[in-house]
């Protein structure tokens, strides 16, 4: 079995997030930036898949930008065989990405396909299952574990009552939550026999996409300042402030 | 707990624009490996490793320290593991030659993740450091029959390395040394002794030790030129290789010290221990030395990795810390106080730590491409002359960088105020761990000797043209730069007085040979300066050239400006003062008997 799993350049989750001055966007000059870690999490399940000896193959797709061959290379070092890269400068919507995405899976034929269930820069949590509906296959979200048998995954989902679980039939899309794994570091040997592991790079319209931006980006503002607490001397001073002034009861 | 972010875009900067990195590769054997994408694949693990695995454990590190539990030595916890991943990660074989498990890789990629693992954690990091040591030494005199026992575990780190030179009664005189290696019949050596201070002498990271000591032979002629090098591993090698029979060295007890408490500092003690000869019967100081070069330039970059760490930190509390207002008048009216990195004082202490960790940068990395050069180049010249230029500049990284090491790391406790003294800050750790660095691999009054005395005064000064006329050939192409006349002017000026100083020094110690001692500190801090000056008016003219093409980052280049004149304006003086007590001469140094310095106090 062939497993694809999505790698999505974001901003490293560690540097301080800046606004450019215009407001038009988030300031990426001179910003570290880092396999999404949701996506982290996706490569580790596939390898892991390949070692057990479910996987025959795993397949790592990225859509971005031509430094996202950074974080293709981080894919292959950690065991990822190859890697399609589909190139686009301009910003990509989710709905391009899912699109891109079906064409190769059309073409690749996984028996599963693992994604990040978010990418920490744009928080949407729907590529998946934009994917999932292109497709026709069925999708197992927020996977908190993982386990392949035969022509059927069953996946434990993280919902808000609990735990759920699901068997889904293959080929199948899965995303994964945080506590599906800890995913390994790269090792030296590998990352530099990576190198020799090859990138298909493509543009979108090789990919027979034609990007159909939905959404405009309008304005990013950096979060306001967060006023002070204040001590209130009663329960019945704190019923009125949640009432009169945050009014979050009634 | 500090944080750490390992200056990733600097390294960038160093590399592509100021040194010409990719250039350098491309010329070494290993072109095919070190293409700019893996290097930077291999940075960002590596910062990335050190952020996630070493930095976490570094107070824990220092609160716990290191235990003897009968004749056992247990590291602080999570210690074993890090090194286990490390081991895992393939990172000890990093430039380990291939033919005995090491990935091949040149010796200046080691040295940047050096850096990271020294502001991440040094105490952890000297393990795997005194293992690169062992292994220099034996890859440079080994036997192959050595090399395929002792390097392929040293390289793939199961087995770790300690150096043993220090004894009770020497350190930098190890001519003084006691221990002695009788030969056995089986064609092995039998050593007794008592070695002190043994970094990583015992402890429970790896199945093996392999300790390389310094003693004389029965036949040994007095002093320095009576000692041999020996090989004596902790368990001996069994028939298949592995870690068999336990040989007769143990330790005796951890020194309890200032700083660098994760790292355990061992009494370590031969009771007839058997070990091989490395190299020739005599010729042992002069295989270390080979790798002294190398393991000096690593405690340089000690220094520079806790300047960096020291300097993030005191920027981030800088710039959260609100006391007092800016003397021109409120900056930030709607808080309580300005953040203190308005004060000029504190912004003195910021760009001071700033503009020493990143000009230290820039000098480790050259330093590191003659370290390349010098292993690799195949011209007798052009190997000669690498290895006269990091002659060198070797005393002047390991001594002027640790130095300011110490100085920078106590600006970070400065910056902090009250906070700096408290410990779960984080910051006097740094002190106290680089206070070392002015010690171990031979203490600053021992580089500025071997500076001015060794390698400038007995080459009568041929040793240090080479590198006063690069500085002269990069003033003169610049020389007409209106941009650049800031940093030229002051630079050329100092490069011809360093050679006037140095002639001048000559000149005296025709008279007295003590005058080379009475300036040699003076003389090594004044060339580490200079020597950072010119690599400041480098990154000047760098910074200078890529603004002319509107970069996105412009601040970045902006900022480099800024502390290239910072560095001028505010530390290149220190060389009036240093220049000044050079020439004063020793005379009032040697005039009080030795018996008159206690008058004040009675015995
Ligand atoms: C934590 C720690 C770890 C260490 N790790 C190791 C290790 O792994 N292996 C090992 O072999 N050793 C190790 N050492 C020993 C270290 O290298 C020595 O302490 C150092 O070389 C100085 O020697 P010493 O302590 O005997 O001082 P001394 O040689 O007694 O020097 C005392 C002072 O006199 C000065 N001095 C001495 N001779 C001269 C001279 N001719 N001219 C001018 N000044 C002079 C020195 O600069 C110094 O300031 C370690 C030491 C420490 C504290
Ligand atoms: C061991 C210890 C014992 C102590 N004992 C006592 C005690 O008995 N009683 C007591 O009341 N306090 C005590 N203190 C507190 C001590 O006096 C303060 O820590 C000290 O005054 C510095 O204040 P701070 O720590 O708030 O640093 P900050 O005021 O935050 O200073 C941080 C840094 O900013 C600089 N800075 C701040 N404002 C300016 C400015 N306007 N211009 C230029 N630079 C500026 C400072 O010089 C410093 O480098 C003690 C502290 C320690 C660590």
């Amino acid at each position: 079995m062939k497993i694809l799993v999505g790698v999505k350049r974001v901003i490293d989750y560690n540097v301080q997030v800046k606004v450019r001055s215009d407001n038009t966007d988030v300031d990426l000059s001179n910003t570290k930036m880092a396999m999404n870690p949701f996506c982290e999490i996706a490569v580790e399940e596939a390898i892991r898949c390949k070692e057990k000896g479910i996987a025959t193959e795993v397949v790592a797709v990225s859509i971005g930008p031509k430094g996202a061959q950074e974080q293709l290379r981080t894919a292959l070092a950690l065991g990822v065989d190859r890697a399609i890269h589909g190139q686009s400068e301009e910003q990509v919507d989710s709905l391009d990405v899912a699109r891109v995405m079906a064409g190769i899976v059309e073409e690749e034929q996984p028996g599963l396909v693992i994604l990040g269930k978010q990418a920490i820069d744009s928080d949407n949590n729907q590529t998946g299952q934009m994917l999932a509906a292109l497709t026709g296959m069925g999708q197992g979200t927020f996977a908190s574990e993982l386990a392949v048998e035969g022509e059927q995954v069953t996946v434990t989902r993280e919902v808000d009552g609990g735990h759920e679980t699901l068997a889904l039939r293959l080929p199948a899309v899965i995303t994964t939550d945080l506590r599906l794994n800890e995913p390994r570091h790269a090792r030296l040997p590998d990352i530099m026999k990576a190198k020799k592991k090859p990138i298909d790079t493509r543009k979108l319209e090789e990919l027979g996409i034609e990007r159909a931006s939905y959404l405009t980006l309008m304005r990013v503002e950096t979060p306001a300042q967060r006023q002070g607490g204040v001590k209130v001397d009663s329960v019945s001073e704190l019923v009125n402030k949640l009432k009169n002034e945050a009014k979050v009861i009634s | 707990m500090p944080s750490y972010q390992a200056p990733l875009r600097d390294f960038r900067f160093v590399m592509d624009e100021v040194l010409d990195y990719p250039r350098h590769y491309a010329q070494l054997p290993q072109a095919e490996e070190v293409t700019p994408d893996v290097v930077s694949a291999i940075l960002e693990e590596g910062a990335r490793f050190t952020r996630e695995v070493l930095l976490p454990l570094n107070r824990t590190g220092d609160e716990q320290g290191c235990r003897l539990e009968g004749g056992e030595v247990l590291t602080p916890s999570g210690f074993k593991e890090a090194y286990a991943q490390y081991v895992e990660g393939g990172w000890p074989s990093l430039s380990g030659d291939t033919a005995y498990h090491g990935q091949g890789l040149p010796t200046s990629l080691g040295m940047m993740l050096s850096e990271m693992v020294c502001s991440s954690n040094l105490a952890w990091g000297m393990y795997p450091g005194l293992s690169q040591g062992a292994a220099d030494a034996l890859r440079h005199h080994g036997s192959d029959g050595q090399k395929a026992q002792y390097l392929t575990k040293l390289n793939d780190g199961t087995w770790t390395g300690s150096m043993c030179l220090t004894e009770p009664q020497c350190g930098t005189d190890l001519g003084l040394i006691k221990t002695r290696a009788r030969p056995d019949e089986a064609g092995g050596y039998l050593i007794t002794g008592t070695k002190i201070f043994i970094s990583a002498g015992e402890h429970d990271l790896a199945e093996n030790i392999v300790h390389l000591v310094l003693a004389k032979l029965p036949d040994a002629p007095e002093g320095t030129k009576g000692i041999s090098l020996f090989v004596v591993p902790k368990y001996l090698p069994d028939a298949e290789g592995e870690a068999g029979e336990r040989n007769a060295v143990s330790c005796g007890a951890l020194e309890h010290k200032m700083g660098i408490h994760g790292n355990a500092t061992c009494v370590m003690n031969f009771d007839g221990a058997r070990g091989y000869l490395v190299g020739e019967p005599h010729k042992g100081l002069a295989c270390m030395f080979t790798m002294m070069n190398v393991a000096r330039i690593g405690v340089g970059i000690q220094g520079l990795g806790l300047m960096e760490v020291s300097f993030q930190n005191a920027l981030a509390y800088a710039r959260d810390r609100l006391q007092m207002r800016a003397l021109s008048g409120a900056q930030e009216a709607d808080k309580p106080a300005d953040p203190i990195i308005s004060h000029p004082d504190v912004r003195r202490m910021l760009l001071t730590q700033k503009a020493l960790a990143e000009g230290g940068r820039m000098l480790v990395l050259h330093a590191a491409q003659l370290a390349d050069r010098v292993e690799c180049v195949t011209s007798d010249a052009e190997r000669e002359a690498a290895e006269t230029e990091l002659g060198l500049l070797t005393p002047i990284v390991k001594a002027f960088l640790t130095e300011v090491g110490f100085e920078a790391t106590n600006e970070g406790v400065q910056v902090f105020g009250g906070h700096g003294y408290i410990r779960e800050w984080g910051m006097e750790q740094y002190v106290r761990d680089a206070r070392i660095t002015r010690l171990y691999e031979g203490t600053t009054g021992i580089q500025a000797l071997d500076l001015l005395g060794r390698k400038v005064l007995m080459s009568q000064g041929e040793a240090l043209k080479p590198f006063t006329k690069q500085i002269h050939k990069f003033c003169q192409a610049h020389e007409g730069d209106a941009a650049m006349a800031e940093f030229v002017t002051p630079l050329a000026k100092l490069n011809a007085e360093w050679g006037e100083i140095t002639m001048a020094v000559g000149m005296k110690a025709m008279q007295d040979r003590e005058e080379v001692g009475a300036a040699s500190v003076d003389y090594l801090m004044y060339s580490g300066y200079v020597t950072l000056a010119f690599f400041w008016a480098r990154a000047a003219q760098a910074a200078h050239q890529a603004l002319a093409g509107n970069p996105d980052d412009a601040a970045f280049y902006r900022a480099k400006l800024d502390t290239a004149r910072f560095y001028y304006q505010r530390l290149l003086p220190r060389t009036r003062a240093h220049a000044e007590m050079i020439r004063a001469g020793g005379e009032s140094l040697m005039a009080m008997q030795a018996e008159d310095f206690g008058h004040g106090f009675a015995i």
